[in-house]
């Protein structure tokens, strides 16, 4: 038997990986989207244990939902990531800063 | 016991390939730890009893969501040598951040709340309760205008991902089939006295 806080401890740690790979990858937009996916998962993960260990299927959905935005967030920001880099061949961050016109 | 092993497995190997995926040079390399860390994350659904987004992660994160980051990674040729220069630099604060973050994370989630009283220990649902008709139950019922709401916001990103990818070129030709259609007679027949 796994109690929950173990569950949560593991959701905790990938959260916080997300978090150190966003201040650390300031270089590439595709490894931050990677990151905020990170994030998603350990949410996602929280949800599920929340879900098992009260006995309430209703964090499962929630987990659906969470996949969902977490599909939609990721085709449109790689389609912007492809817009943009047929514009300026670069996607370094550095760069992106003139997007703001 | 053997449920304990296979949680020390998925969950460490979980964190070693999310670790993998901040760490690594390329990003090619970064994609495929972060499929290893879905998978990993799956097995850890299940051992939720949540067979059902178990499957759902595989099938739509490592089926659909990775194979397109890997398709725009493969489309965007990123300078490697440019990409690592000072990525040491933010450590200190992002560090910081981080771990002040997990500590107060795994202090709340181990502090007594959720290991004490009926939360802290479940059993397994028996074999007889399918998950899939379970959330089915509840997602096309109770959680309705949710479901709803995540048809439209695909709708939406489908859309606007076609929108901001699609580019007329000039250097091709295109078929301009109405035009096709409305072509009338005149236009193409000129009748000559001879």
């Amino acid at each position: 038997m796994v109690p929950l806080s173990s569950f949560l401890v593991v959701g905790a740690a990938l959260f916080s990986i997300g978090v150190v790979g966003l201040f650390l990858n300031r270089k590439n937009v595709i490894t931050i989207l990677m990151c905020i996916e990170l994030m998603l998962l350990a949410v996602n993960i929280n949800f599920a244990a929340f879900s098992h260990f009260l006995g309430d299927i209703g964090g499962q959905i929630f987990v659906f939902f969470v996949l969902t935005v977490a599909a939609s967030e990721v085709a449109v920001g790689l389609a912007i990531l492809v817009a943009y880099y047929r514009q300026r061949r670069s996607i370094a961050i550095e760069d992106i800063n003139t997007l703001q016109g | 016991m053997l449920e304990t092993t296979f949680f020390y497995l998925f969950g460490g190997l979980a964190v070693f390939a999310a670790l993998g995926v901040i760490l690594s040079k390329n990003t090619m390399y970064s994609v495929m730890w972060l499929i290893l860390c879905f998978f990993n994350a799956s097995g850890l659904f299940f051992l939720l009893d949540a067979e059902f987004l178990g499957v759902i992660l595989v099938l739509i994160y490592v089926g659909a969501v990775m194979v397109l980051f890997m398709f725009v990674v493969m489309m965007i040729e990123v300078n490697q040598a440019a990409k690592r220069e000072g990525w040491l630099q933010y450590l200190p604060v992002g560090g910081m951040i981080a771990l002040i973050l997990f500590i107060e994370l795994v202090a709340a989630s181990t502090s007594g709340v959720f290991t004490t009283g009926d939360m802290a220990m479940t059993g397994h649902i028996g074999a007889e309760v399918n998950n899939t008709v379970e959330i089915g139950k509840v997602l096309y019922t109770k959680y309705l205008l949710g479901f709803e709401i995540a048809a439209i916001i695909l709708l939406v990103a489908l859309i606007g991902a076609i929108v901001l990818t699609l580019r007329e070129r000039k250097d091709a030709k295109y078929q301009n089939i109405s035009k096709q259609v409305n072509v009338r007679k005149e236009d193409r027949l000129t009748k000559v006295s001879m």
